[in-house]
């Protein structure tokens, strides 16, 4: 399985994708929506994209429409610390599979694993 | 007792100190099992990536906050990213002051948030020196030939 890191973060880039690595994923890792999309558009695929919501340049919430209507079939998961309703119900709208909260532990990957096993 | 003895009581005093004193959080122990032989200094490069960016965003702070006409939301993006990687982090204190100055900038009360700036600096001051006391300990600990104690931050 391969998952995509979408984090202007250093910090939280180099520790999700260290937690993937470990779960078995091979990871790959960006600073911005903008960067992602491009890295699809280029032809490059993931199982998973694991998406920031708040980053400069693109969010995540514009991230995500763009590659739904670019017909991206990953799971795309939106990962963040944000408590305001109105917006993350907005980036959920945009086409995430599901919105975890920041930081990711293992035991909410492999919930999801779960979940998305059972789709 | 053997100086290994003593020096990984010290590491568990001290580490016990700070999840009792709220400093760290469980999310420090999460941190430290990513840490494998492919990868043996990757919480200490990762703390030590996390105190660089740090002082970026205090200092981005401080700026944002003496401009003539402060413009809280670029505050409040800097606060939010250092909220986000602190909490990763696992520090605690750190967090729960970024939460705090998160309100004062939703209020737009300057006086608060240049207070909250100060107490806000304390607190990451604070953690990195614990944390550079930390390694320290587990250096000595690993140069003495001894192993460093697992602390299971679920007792505190």
């Amino acid at each position: 399985m391969s998952a995509l890191v979408v984090d202007d973060d250093k910090v939280v880039r180099r520790m999700h994708g260290k937690l993937l690595t470990q779960l078995g994923f091979e990871t790959n890792a960006v600073e911005n929506g903008q960067e992602a999309v491009d890295l699809f558009t280029s032809g490059e695929s993931y199982d998973f994209v694991f998406m920031d919501m708040e980053m400069p340049i693109m969010d995540g919430t514009e991230a995500t429409q763009k590659l739904r209507e670019m017909g991206v079939k990953s799971t795309i998961v939106g990962v963040t610390s944000c408590n305001q309703e109105a917006e993350k119900q907005a980036f959920v709208e945009a086409g995430l599979y599901a919105c975890l909260e920041k930081p990711l532990t293992r035991d909410a990957i492999s919930s999801l694993l779960e979940q998305v096993a059972k789709k | 007792m053997e100086i290994v003895g003593q020096l990984q009581k010290q590491f568990v005093d001290f580490t016990t100190s700070l999840y009792r004193e709220g400093i760290l959080d469980g999310q420090f122990v999460e941190l430290q099992k990513l840490q494998d032989e492919s990868t043996p200094d990757f919480v200490c490069e990762l703390v030590s990536e996390y105190f660089q960016d740090s002082e970026k965003i205090l200092t981005n702070l401080t700026t944002a906050l003496q401009q003539q006409v402060v413009n809280f939301k670029v505050v409040d993006d800097h606060v939010h990213q250092f909220k986000g990687s602190s909490s990763s982090m696992g520090a605690l204190r750190v967090r729960n002051m970024c939460i705090a100055f998160k309100s004062l900038c939703e209020e737009k009360n300057l006086d608060g948030c240049l207070r909250c700036l100060q107490q806000l600096k304390h607190e990451f001051y604070l953690v990195k020196n614990k944390w550079e006391t930390l390694f320290r300990l587990e250096r000595q600990i690993l140069e003495a030939g001894g192993a460093v104690p697992f602390v299971d931050y679920r007792f505190y």
